[in-house]
């Protein structure tokens, strides 16, 4: 029996909605839970398209772990190192993991650049990872600043608590939504006009939801921006592997290196700081392995104490140490993901434009579209896009995360992910887009018609709503449902 | 704020002594001139600007600017068993570039760099020595033993024989669908999946006593007791609130509790002529001190068994502290950690959660901390316990745990595992008896040294009054004792004044991560420590 009792009891934190699920973005999700898509057994339910999660690859992993059945040390085979690795909780981490982690990464990087292992730091996943990173360098009342569209969980993550605050810095899709210099400038000094104290820029590159990455000069503008205002530079580089054309990937770890190797020594090191996963890159959302990459050497220390509360399992650390230190089948993986990805980005991008749908051309990364359905609004407006929205998710049965949830300042622009189905599910996810263009070309005013009388009340039982709270695909704080992870 | 000229004002230097005041006076009243028009002007504002602007000079000065990095080696974590951490020494950082357009020290945040400091508790640094220098009985036999760790790697062997006898087809599972990797490498709940929960609950049933059950749905599942414990504070406590925490008490807490949430923690002192029991009088005692200081305490923290005295609180006890949550309206927090991990013979363990379902009691206060650290000895898969009967504490605590989930593939092996309730019934006694018999030779040993240790009853360590071997009977001597048993003895224990406890010459020491033939060495160096102190060195 569970016992309610006087607020009295509880923290203004476990009171409080800085958990963001009360957004009324919910219902894509309780559409998603309560009718899920399956080929045979549902094949009219909601089909899930808001959850970036990567799961083009996961074969080439099925097939290492069944030749390697030693590196997941619970088996007949790795039990010789089970004792060491149980009792192993040194907050350092396995070391054979860091150094793992670091190659990959530079990997990852066409090893332009290199990683230290010794900085290499755990998180409870990227989750853990931002919000330690934002109890580093900011404190409560402080701010970072975030380029629009961002993902919902940052919200969440990074101000709950924390509480630090978010200052959004709009980006607009007349230069298709790229960071401007004078847009950054303009909202740090506003910021320090309203009395809000700076601390940092957080960057997601590759962007999400945008899917498109920063050129280097573009890069070396910002950091030379923050260097000069002495605020910290953050880069969110959990799709650094999902880049799958040209141009080709920047990350800020070039940047520094270029800067140190070239003797100029502009940069302060200091204030560097990267945020990475093996959830995006990897498709390991439920391994929850978070990294905090951070030049500086405080900031380290301080995240590598963090790490106690949400430290990456040593099994899985032993995994994936034995599975990354194997050069060839990273190299043959990232080079199956990105071929995938590509073919996959293409046939979903080229079924869209058949009809008529575009999407940021720039994109070339992530394991979502950002699609621009603004000719298909009523009104510019953010009611228009929940309204057209709403009716996607009953009607077409697809759960797309509308630009509002992501901040976006146009209306009119959804994610749709589509990395987490196999080739058949997008046909169909696609046919269902076929067909809604077509009826929304000839029947406008039914359309907002419908919208107005579609109730969302979709009736469920209460288990399933705390199933659905509980599940990481709950949508995220104030912003709607969106994928609560990016 | 004084308003009458006739008062004594603050003195705005940063160092007020008393002639201070007196200048102060001298400032303020021309200062109340020049508000009132009076005369004083020059006064008036000439030295109030002066004082400005040399605070801001001794501000400036006393500032501690942006050092470079300081330490060229980082202390590794409390618990540095792992062979592999060799060398952990890194040569000292790149120098703090300052480049051209940057202003000032990079500024972190200030909990961040509070954390950032050394941490200089014996406790940790214990741990940093012996990780420089572990005793290996072959390859480096004259190593630190380490005895501050509450580890157990008594029953390795169990565990390693039911890994080979039953994960016969690896982590993928032959046809098990469960085990692919779509279902492991995917999303999962947050805190944790509803088969574990099931798994934990009957675990902790069958660990505390047949006499309770547990809800997997009042459970909320996290990677490790350190996050539990962290994310209960963040749901019942806020900035500046502070729990009552009897001592002694594990020196983790002041890191797991203290860290992010901003909660204080509150000693109740308890004393060796009580064996280190938490009576309601102290709780009392500091409850009303706490208030006295404006502190608003939201609950008590209690560990049971205790660590690290290994006490067993009995049913009165318990009782007793229920009616005292009641009283002032706050949580308890029962940490049961070692709930499993038991070698007394008179004393029956019983879980909070045995009293309140016997009680027609305020559930609603009550919270139990668990995990698979010690009693499982898995601390290195990270596997914590949040089991309340609030709802709306594990509605709260369910949603934190995002930050501190448990890895899909070890939830899966756990369930495995903890399924298999043959084994486990197996573990648990095999862990108990073998507890039992490092225990009686740990203490017997200690006994033929003439260290006595406290009456207990669980834990994977003991509580030794090595008083008699120190000069001066304080916290100063306490560490000199400590410091000659670690560098001298080469023997890691954990001192009392790390946790806390209020009577110098205590120290923990853990027996359960030793074989039994390393014992007479340990008592060995232990005792020529003794010798040493006796003689007067």
């Amino acid at each position: 029996m569970v016992f309610k009792l006087n607020n009295q009891l509880l923290s203004r934190m476990a009171i409080g909605d800085g958990h963001g699920e009360n957004s009324s973005y919910f219902d894509g999700w309780k559409a998603y839970d309560s009718d899920p898509y399956h080929h045979q057994n549902n094949p009219d339910g909601v089909i899930q398209m808001g959850l970036a999660e990567n799961q083009l690859c996961f074969d080439k992993v099925e097939e290492w772990l069944k030749k390697n059945p030693a590196a997941s040390i619970c088996t007949p085979e790795g039990v010789a190192g089970f004792k060491d690795v149980a009792i192993f909780q040194d907050y350092h981490g396995l070391p054979q993991f860091r150094n793992a982690v670091a190659k990959f990464m530079g990997k990852v990087r066409g090893d332009r650049v290199s990683f230290d292992p010794d900085r290499i730091v755990m998180a409870g996943g990227a989750t853990g990872a931002h919000e330690t990173v934002a109890f580093c360098l900011a404190d409560p009342g402080e701010a970072l600043l975030v380029p629009t569209p961002y993902y919902p969980g940052f919200d969440r993550d990074l101000r709950w608590r924390t509480g630090v605050q978010l200052v959004p810095i709009e980006c607009d899709s007349a230069n298709n939504f790229k960071l401007r210099m004078e847009d950054l400038e303009a909202a740090y000094e506003m910021a320090k006009l309203n009395n809000i104290r700076v601390k940092g820029l957080l960057l997601t590159n590759p962007s999400n939801p945008l899917g498109t990455i920063l050129d280097g000069d573009t890069l070396r503008n910002i950091a030379a921006f923050t260097n000069e205002n002495n605020i910290h530079l953050i880069c969110d580089e959990i799709y650094s592997a999902t880049v799958f054309g040209k141009p080709d990937y920047v990350s800020i770890a070039e940047i520094v290196d270029e800067d140190r190797k070239s003797g100029r020594n502009g940069l302060n090191l200091d204030l560097i700081h990267i945020v990475y996963s093996l959830s995006k890159d990897m498709g390991f959302p439920g391994l929850r392995v978070g990294i905090v990459y951070s030049y500086n050497d405080v900031v380290m220390n301080c995240a590598r104490k963090m790490s106690s509360f949400g430290l990456v399992s040593a099994q899985t650390q032993h995994m994936i140490g034995s599975m990354l230190s194997d050069q060839e089948f990273v190299e043959e993986f990232l080079g199956a993901n990105r071929a995938r990805l590509a073919e996959r980005h293409g046939a979903f991008t080229g079924g869209l434009g058949r009809v008529g749908i575009r999407c940021l051309r720039s994109s070339n990364a992530g394991l979502f579209v950002w699609m621009d359905l603004r000719r298909l609004l009523k009104e510019q407006s953010v009611e228009a896009e929940t309204a057209l929205w709403r009716v996607i998710i009953n009607e077409v049965k697809l759960n797309v995360s509308p630009g509002s949830s992501f901040h976006c300042s146009e209306p009119g622009w959804f994610r749709v992910c589509f990395a987490n189905m196999d080739d058949e599910t997008m046909e169909v996810a696609l046919g269902r887009i076929r067909a809604f263009v077509a009826k929304h070309k000839e029947a406008m005013k039914p359309a907002r018609k419908l919208c107005a009388q579609s109730s969302l009340k979709l009736s469920f039982s209460g288990r399933i709503y705390d199933e659905f709270i509980m599940s990481p695909r709950s949508p995220i704080p104030q912003s709607p449902l969106v994928r609560a992870r990016t | 704020m004084t308003e009458s000229p006739s008062s004594e004002p603050e003195p705005p230097s940063p160092k007020p002594r008393a002639a201070a005041a007196g200048n102060g006076m001298r400032l303020v009243v021309p200062l109340q001139g020049v508000v009132q028009g009076r005369g004083g002007l020059i006064l008036g504002s000439l030295i109030p600007c002066a004082l400005f602007y040399f605070f801001q000079l001794y501000l400036k000065r006393h500032r501690s600017p942006k050092r470079p990095p300081a330490s060229s080696s980082n202390p590794p974590s409390p618990s540095a068993s792992s062979p592999n951490l060799g060398d952990l020494a890194r040569t000292s950082s790149r120098s703090n570039l300052l480049g051209r357009g940057s202003i000032g020290p990079v500024r972190l945040s200030s909990r961040g760099m509070a954390i950032a400091k050394p941490n200089d508790s014996p406790y940790y640094v214990g741990l940093e020595k012996v990780a420089g220098d572990p005793f290996h009985r072959v390859d480096n036999p004259d190593g630190i033993i380490q005895l501050g760790l509450s580890e157990n790697t008594l029953c390795f062997d169990l565990i390693e024989r039911w890994m080979k006898e039953n994960l016969m087809d690896s982590l993928m599972g032959g046809d098990g669908a469960e085990l692919s990797i779509n279902g492991m490498a995917t999303y999962q709940p947050f805190d944790g999946l509803m088969e574990l929960k099931v798994a934990m609950a009957d675990f902790m049933s069958r660990v505390m006593g047949k006499g309770v059950s547990f809800d997997p749905s009042q459970m909320v599942l996290m990677a490790g007791a350190t996050p539990a414990i962290e994310i209960l504070t963040f749901c019942m406590a806020d900035h500046g609130n502070a729990f009552l925490i009897p001592t002694p008490y594990y020196p983790g807490f002041d890191r797991d509790i203290k860290f992010r949430t901003g909660v204080e923690l509150i000693p109740v002192h308890c004393r060796s002529a009580d064996n280190f029991m938490l009576t309601v009088t102290a709780l009392d005692q500091a409850y009303n001190q706490a208030r006295k200081r404006g502190l608003k305490v939201r609950g008590i923290l209690i560990s049971n068994p205790s660590n690290p005295v290994g006490n067993i609180l009995s049913r009165e006890t318990l009782n007793e502290l229920l009616d005292f949550a009641q009283e002032k309206n706050i949580h308890i927090i029962s940490d049961e950690i070692f709930a499993g991990s038991l070698y007394g013979t008179t004393e029956e363990f019983v879980s909070m959660a045995e009293i309140i379902e016997a009680e027609e009691f305020d559930k609603g206060r009550v919270h139990i901390i668990y995990g698979l650290s010690k009693d499982l000895s898995l601390p290195g898969f990270r596997v914590g316990v949040v089991y309340s009967y609030n709802e709306n504490i594990l509605a709260a605590a369910k949603r934190l745990a995002r930050f501190s989930s448990i890895s899909a593939p070890t939830q899966r092996l756990l369930i495995s595992m903890l399924s298999d309730t043959k084994f486990i019934e197996e573990y648990i006694e095999t862990n108990r008896r073998r507890i039992r018999r490092m225990y009686e030779l740990f203490v017997g040993g200690l006994d033929q040294l003439g260290i006595q240790c406290a009456k207990s009853s669980g834990g994977l360590y003991c509580w030794a009054n090595m008083s008699v071997l120190i000069a001066l009977y304080s916290e100063k001597g306490e560490l000199e004792l400590w410091d000659k048993l670690l560098n001298v003895g080469k023997v890691n224990v954990t001192p009392g004044s790390a946790c806390h406890c209020i009577e110098p010459g205590w120290f923990r020491c853990c027996f359960t991560a030793l074989a039994e033939e390393d014992v007479p060495l340990v008592m060995e160096r232990i005792g020529k420590v003794a010798e040493m102190c006796k003689s007067g060195q």
